[in-house]
C-alpha cells in the first residue's frame, strides 16, 4: 500500500492531550505493517513548540497556525480538515473519540461523504479494507466490523486503547500548511472554558474510595453507602448516573468527564463499569467490585469480584467494622 | 421556540443478559426491554422545558418500526405536541449516514429554532446522527451539551469536556445540539399520561415517500460491510469471591483491613 494515515493532534490549554500520542502509537503500528506514512496535523496558534513534540512520532507534521485556531471551534476545524483531507487524500484519518473528536468527525464524514467508524478500540487493515473493533451495548458485546472498500476512511479512536508514547523513533519534518479562507462559517463562537467549581471534598486525594453507581437505586440509599464509607474511613465517590441524578455532586464523579483517581483501595458498588468510568479508576492499587450482574464489565478490571446484592454486602461489612 | 427532537427506541443494556446468535451476526433481542434511549429522554425534557419557558411547539421524530411508537408516545406524554415516525422498512442495516439522511428528508421542510438528538445511543453508541444532520442542514451545532441559556436569538451551550471541564460556546439560531445525560431531570410520565397521549395522532412516512433510494439507506448505503459479534469473556481480571454472603463479606473485610481500611 502507499499513502498515509493522518492524525489530528489534540491540544488544550497549551498542552497536547494524551490521546494524540495514543493515536500516533496506533497509526505507527498500522503504518509499519502496511507501508503507510504517518502524518500529524497540528491546528493551533502560537504553539509551534507543541507541534515540534509530534515530530518524534510522525513522518511529517503539518502545522496550520491561525488566531482562529487558538481554541477548538468546530466551524474552523471542519474547514481546515476538509481542506487538508481533500488536498492529501489520506487512506485513513484518525481523531480522538473525545469531546473534540466527537464534535467534528460525524460532520466531517457527512461533508466529505466518507465512511466513518467512531469509538474504535482496535484498527487493522485486511485486503485494503479497514477492520475495526468496537465495544457496544455498554461494553457487553464486542463488534468486529469490516468496512466496505474505500480509498479513504475516517475513524475516531477510544481514549486509553493504546499507550501514549511521545518517543516513537521518528524524526519527522515540520511543514506549514496555508490557512484556508474562513468562509461559510456558521457563527459558532468559543467563549470560555469552565473548570470545576469548588469541591466539598477532593476524591483525588483519598486513600480509600467507596464508589456507588446506578445500583444505589434511590437517593435515600446514599446514607447507607456513606455509613459504610465512614466505617472504614473511606471517602464516598460515584459513577456518572449518580451525579446525573444529582444524588451526589459532580465533584464526586469518577471517570473521563469527572476525576481520575488512584486510591490504595477502590470499592465499586453497583457500578457496571462503562469504559468512561474505568478510565478514571483502573489504576487504583486494589479494586473490589460488587455487582449482581456477573457479566458487568467492571469485573474485567477489578482484582476481587463479588457477585451479590450491594446492599447485603454493604450491610454486613458496615456491621463488621462498626463493631470494632 | 419550535424544537424538533429526534428519539429512538433502545434496549436496556445495564442489567440485560445479552446473547449473540450462532453466526455472530445479530444480538438476540427477544428478552430485552426497550425504552426511550436514555440520552434522548434528556433531549425531550429539555425541549419541553424550553417550550414551557418560551412558547412554541415540540415535534418528536423517530426512525423505527411500529413498536417504536411507544417512545413517541412517551415524548408526547412528556409534553411534545407532534410526533412523526419514519418507518424503518428499508432502513435495516443503515449506518448513521443513512439514518441522518432519512431524518433530514423529514426535517428539511420543517421550520424550527432548535433540533436536538441524544449524544449517543445505549446500543451501538456511534454518536453520529446529530452532527451529520447538522451538516446536511448546514446549521451550527454543539455536541455533548450539559447546559443551555437562550437570549436575543442566541444560544449559549455548555459542552462537557474531559476532567471536570466545560466549554461555553455561542451559537446563532437555528442550531443543532446533541444532548448529554445530566442536563436536567427527565420528568416521570405515568401510564395514564401515555394513555392520554394516544389521542394525538402520529404522522407516518417512509423512504419511498421521502424520495430515498436503496443506494442511500439500508445495507447498500452503509459504510459497514459485515459485523462479527461476540461476548467478551467475563471477569477475566477479577478473582471472584464465592460462598455465602457472610463468608464473602469476611473475605472482603480482610482485604479492606489489609489495605488499611479502619475507623
Amino acid at each position: 500500500m502507499t499513502g498515509e494515515i493522518l492524525v489530528l493532534a489534540e491540544q488544550r490549554g497549551g498542552e497536547l492531550r494524551d490521546i494524540t500520542f495514543e493515536m500516533l502509537t496506533s497509526a505507527n503500528k498500522l503504518g509499519n505493517e502496511h507501508g503507510l506514512a504517518v502524518t500529524g496535523l497540528f491546528l493551533g496558534h502560537g504553539s509551534s513548540d507543541l507541534a515540534r513534540k509530534l515530530t518524534h512520532a510522525c513522518d511529517t507534521v503539518l502545522v496550520m497556525e491561525d488566531p482562529e485556531l487558538a481554541n477548538y471551534n468546530a466551524d474552523h476545524y471542519l474547514i481546515a480538515m476538509d481542506q487538508v483531507i481533500k488536498d492529501r487524500k489520506p487512506f485513513l484519518t484518525m481523531v480522538g473519540n473525545t469531546s473534540m473528536g466527537m464534535d467534528i468527525v460525524p460532520a466531517l464524514a457527512a461533508r466529505l461523504s466518507l465512511p466513518l467508524a467512531t469509538d474504535c478500540v482496535e484498527v487493522s487493515i485486511a485486503e485494503g479494507r479497514l477492520e475495526i473493533l468496537r465495544q457496544i451495548y455498554g461494553g457487553k458485546i464486542n463488534a468486529k466490523l469490516t468496512m466496505k472498500p474505500s480509498d479513504q476512511y475516517l475513524i475516531s479512536l477510544r481514549t486509553g486503547s493504546f499507550d501514549a508514547e511521545a518517543e516513537q523513533g521518528k524524526s519527522g519534518s515540520l511543514e506549514t500548511v496555508p490557512t484556508p479562507s474562513w468562509t461559510k462559517l456558521r457563527g459558532r463562537k468559543f467563549l470560555t472554558y469552565l473548570e470545576a467549581a469548588l469541591e466539598d471534598v477532593d476524591i483525588g486525594s483519598a486513600d480509600i474510595l467507596v464508589s456507588i453507581g446506578r445500583g444505589i437505586g434511590k437517593p435515600e440509599n446514599i446514607l447507607l453507602a456513606q455509613e459504610f464509607a465512614d466505617s472504614i474511613g473511606a471517602t464516598l465517590s460515584c459513577s456518572r448516573p449518580v451525579a446525573d441524578e444529582q444524588w451526589l455532586p459532580k465533584s464526586r464523579q469518577v471517570g473521563t468527564s469527572g476525576k481520575t483517581v488512584r486510591p490504595r483501595l477502590y470499592i465499586a458498588l453497583g457500578i457496571s463499569g462503562a469504559y468512561q468510568h474505568q478510565a478514571g479508576m483502573k489504576n487504583s492499587d486494589t479494586i473490589i467490585a460488587v455487582n449482581t450482574d456477573p457479566k458487568a464489565p467492571i469485573f474485567n478490571i477489578a482484582h476481587y469480584g463479588i457477585v451479590a446484592d450491594m446492599f447485603e454486602v454493604m450491610q454486613k461489612l458496615t456491621e463488621k467494622f462498626v463493631e470494632k | 421556540m419550535d424544537i424538533v427532537v429526534c428519539v429512538k427506541q433502545a434496549p436496556e443494556v445495564i442489567d440485560a443478559e445479552l446473547e449473540v446468535n450462532k453466526e455472530g451476526k445479530e444480538i438476540i433481542t427477544d428478552d430485552l426491554e426497550f425504552d426511550i434511549n436514555e440520552w434522548d429522554s434528556y433531549a425531550v425534557e429539555e425541549a419541553v422545558r424550553l417550550k414551557e419557558a418560551f412558547g412554541g411547539r415540540v415535534t418528536a421524530i423517530t426512525v423505527g418500526n411500529e413498536d417504536s411508537e411507544d417512545v413517541l408516545r412517551q415524548a408526547l406524554a412528556m409534553g411534545a405536541d407532534e410526533a412523526i415516525r419514519v418507518d424503518e422498512e428499508g432502513f435495516d442495516l443503515s449506518d448513521a449516514q443513512g439514518i441522518a439522511k432519512g431524518i433530514f428528508q423529514v426535517v428539511k421542510d420543517l421550520s424550527f429554532d432548535l433540533l436536538f438528538t441524544g449524544a449517543q445511543s445505549s446500543d451501538y453508541g456511534w454518536g453520529q446522527v446529530g452532527l451529520m444532520l447538522a451538516e446536511l442542514l448546514d446549521l451550527p451545532y454543539a455536541s455533548l451539551v450539559v447546559g443551555i441559556e437562550i437570549a436575543d436569538n442566541k444560544l449559549v451551550a455548555l459542552r462537557e469536556l474531559e476532567s471536570n471541564t466545560q466549554e461555553k460556546v455561542e451559537l446563532p439560531l437555528p442550531a443543532v445540539l446533541t444532548i448529554q445525560t445530566g442536563l436536567n431531570s427527565p420528568r416521570y410520565v405515568s401510564i395514564m399520561g401515555i394513555q392520554k397521549a394516544r389521542k394525538i395522532g402520529i404522522k407516518e412516512t417512509g423512504p419511498d415517500e421521502l424520495g430515498l433510494t436503496e443506494e442511500e439507506i439500508g445495507p447498500k448505503g452503509s459504510a459497514v460491510d459485515s459485523q462479527l459479534l461476540s461476548i467478551p469473556p467475563a471477569g477475566e481480571g477479577a478473582e471472584i469471591l464465592t460462598g455465602a454472603v457472610e463468608e464473602i463479606s469476611e473475605k472482603a473485610a480482610q482485604i479492606i483491613r489489609e489495605k488499611g481500611g479502619v475507623l
